[in-house]
């Protein structure tokens, strides 16, 4: 492997990496709020790319179509949890996480119905001229994710540590019960919780559907493979999401390059959870969990 | 289907309502696909139905090939139930199995003992077409293979035959190109991981010496990768002298955006499964200068023989119609499949499923958009390389590729 093909391997692993991220990041907002699992989380990811396609398609400017759909989604998200999540409320974390499972399923045959079947492409946000470093290339619309991933972050951060509903929200995750009693309103802070995760999914989607199209099918995946990067992370810890999801498409791309063999790439989701079950071994929290993660 | 899905809907919603109408309606006019099979019905057909099950992948990864498919299967249900096949109605029982082998074999087990079916068509795909065949060759049942793998029909078996050509035409076909038109010798493959990618390699690798060929490298994507730079990389290492890729949407549109990306500037060589609209809209620009082998019935212009353009004339029309679109090859494979099963059971003048098998292997001649089948009891495909065509992508759409 030369010097610029491993840079060109990196560059990959972080195109596909950094949707991964994005996806985790909605994970643990969800479960820093309500210890649930949703596993409609994909599914949000993919709403937002189609529905960006549809409002650029209708004739909506690019930004205005991202925003669209990030908003859409968000009250998607919002919808969700009043819906399917609250009447559950008595029943208990593993029936919310159950109806999760449905709701995945419901939203991906409603995708179809309303998008059909086939993969939609989105234009670039500036351009599809590779950017040259070395002889590696990246896309600028990569350059886009990994910066809004960045921003998207800082943000969260900032939001839980320095702001009153920020901390409010905190404050639930560690004991809902007792910020109750402080008057915090816990309904509040989980539906606020919901729409925050269902935008930062629909913003990856958008982002990621310039590169490589949008279908309705294509949440499953990409749920599966934020859900991994989350646990990598440690679930919970939002900067933990991105670096695990990062890692984790990095890894499968230097799985292709490491590999002497040709044909290697057919192994590379193996190696790529085969490393995510040593780390898991070895520190069961993940790389950046703090709490322990048994209630789940 | 992205504008106007209200718009949309109701003009299927008409469309349908319209061949619904046409078909029961009275008719004395001798139409197009049924023209081939019964040439002397004019009156409407009557008695119990002749049931022909159908198991395409009307959803799933595999839709862009199942959904035509499905989509040919209800008009020509129409059509043929203008005039009948043996002074009965034909009824197509179609069912999805979701590009999945699991729920193929739910769906054969199906229409063999609930809905009583006299000769199976499908599957869209090589993995579900894998999965029933067990099922239907000890059962008995005619089974009318829509996919194109190689295993499907080789070794011979006794109760399946193949509409599409196989994989076996089509990467001679490509080879053949690179040898003869091209003239270079270093390639790569990059495939899918599905049944129909790793046929299509295995065969590439076993048969590229017989083209004088020597492959440099082979990689394979998943069908959901979302990025597939990082196995091109290693494929740009290798230095081939052109790229030979081997799937279904949309890898292989992701393929192309990202060599333009990597500023590859090899030759992109396809496969026939990506002989649709969908590659064009989603690799846009990369996907100039494409080229790859395919059934005459994307480039029309190609039929020569003055018996199959006529009928092809009439498919495009009818279907175009139906649909709003111009039929791809996917929705050639099902009228080719459906119309090989009616004529033989019209030429048997029975439904026994011995009957059947024996006229299907005594097809003689029979035209369809894909070519003009001979089966024998040894030869379930019937095609021979020359019903296959090279095609180019230029300018947004599909051109004979230079000679």
């Amino acid at each position: 492997m030369t010097f610029d093909q491993f840079l060109q391997y990196v560059f990959s692993g972080v195109t596909t990496g950094s949707i991964y991220a994005l996806t985790a990041l909605g994970f643990t907002l969800i479960y820093n709020a309500t210890d649930v699992i949703n596993f409609a989380q994909g599914e949000f990811v993919m709403l937002g790319g189609l529905t960006a396609v549809s409002l650029h398609d209708a004739g909506a400017p690019l930004v205005l179509a991202a925003l669209g759909a990030v908003a859409i989604v968000a009250v998607v998200g919002v919808v969700f949890q009043l819906l399917a999540i609250r009447p559950l409320h008595s029943a208990g974390i593993l029936a919310q996480i159950i109806v999760t499972v449905g709701a995945s399923l419901a939203l991906r045959t409603a995708a179809m119905i309303i998008w059909g079947r086939e993969s939609l492409p989105l234009p670039p946000f500036t351009g599809d001229t590779p950017i040259k470093v070395s002889e590696a290339t990246i896309l600028p619309q990569t350059l886009w994710v990994l910066g809004l991933t960045l921003v998207i972050v800082v943000a969260l951060q900032v939001f839980y540590r320095r702001t009153l509903t920020g901390k409010a929200v905190r404050a639930c995750s560690v004991n809902a019960g007792a910020a109750r009693l402080m008057g915090i309103s816990y309904s509040k802070v989980v539906l606020l919780s919901f729409g925050m995760s269902a935008a930062i999914s629909a913003a990856g989607g958008v982002m990621i559907t310039p590169v490589s199209f949008m279908g309705y099918s294509y949440g499953a995946i990409l749920g599966l493979k934020g859900f991994a990067a989350a646990i990598l992370g440690g679930l919970g810890n939002p900067a933990g999401a991105v670096f695990g999801g990062l890692t984790l498409g990095i890894l499968e791309t230097l799985t292709i390059g490491a590999l002497p063999m040709s044909g290697a790439s057919g192994y590379k989701d193996a190696v790529a959870f085969l490393i995510l079950l040593i780390v898991l071994f070895v520190k069961p929290q993940g790389l950046f969990g703090g709490r322990s993660v048994e209630k789940v | 289907m992205r504008r106007s899905h209200v718009v949309l809907v109701v003009a299927l919603v008409v469309a349908f309502a319209m061949l619904l109408v046409a078909g029961c309606g009275e008719t004395t006019t001798t139409t197009t696909v049924a023209a081939e099979t019964t040439t002397t019905e004019v009156a409407g057909p009557s008695g119990d139905p002749i049931v022909i099950g159908a198991i395409v992948s009307a959803t799933g990864p595999a839709s862009p090939l199942g959904e035509p498919e499905r989509a040919a299967l209800v008009m020509l249900e129409a059509e043929i139930n203008k005039v009948g096949i043996l002074g009965r109605p034909v009824k197509i029982i179609i069912e999805d199995d979701q590009s999945n082998p699991t729920e193929a074999v739910t769906a054969v087990n199906k229409l063999i003992q609930q809905d009583k079916v006299v000769a199976i068509l499908g599957s869209s795909i090589s993995a579900s077409t894998l999965a029933i065949k067990p099922i239907t060759e000890a059962a008995g049942m005619p089974l009318m293979a829509l996919a194109a793998s190689n295993k499907i029909t080789d070794p011979p078996v006794d109760w399946t035959w193949r509409a599409p050509p196989r994989d076996f035409l089509a990467v001679g076909a490509a080879l053949g190109y690179i040898q003869n038109t091209m003239k270079l010798t270093k390639i790569a493959v990059l495939h899918d991981e599905n049944a129909y990618g790793a046929s299509g390699s295995a065969d590439i690798a076993a048969r590229a010496a017989d083209f004088g060929l020597e492959i440099v490298a082979t990689e394979s994507y998943k069908n959901e990768d979302t990025d597939i730079t990082a196995q091109l990389t290693k494929i740009k290492g290798a230095s081939p002298d052109v790229v030979v890729v081997w799937g279904t949407n949309p890898g292989p549109a992701i393929a192309a955006k990202n060599m333009k990306q990597l500023g590859m500037t090899q030759p992109y060589v396809g496969s026939h499964g990506i002989a649709n609209k969908s590659f064009i809209d989603l690799a846009g620009d990369a996907g100039e200068g494409v080229i790859f082998p395919a059934g005459r019935l994307l480039v029309p212009a190609s039929f020569t023989d003055p018996a199959q353009k006529a009928i092809v004339d009439q498919f495009v029309a009818a279907f175009t119609a139906a649909t709003g679109n111009p039929p791809p090859t996917f929705a050639g494979h099902a009228f080719g499949g459906l119309t090989l099963v009616l004529e033989a059971i019209n030429r048997a003048g029975s439904t026994e499923a011995a009957d059947i098998q024996k006229a299907l292997n005594e097809t003689k001649g029979v035209i369809t958009p894909d070519g003009v089948y001979n089966y024998s009891p040894t030869d379930h495909d019937g095609l021979t390389p020359d019903d296959l065509t090279v095609v180019m992508i230029e300018g947004g759409t599909w051109v004979l590729a230079p000679q």
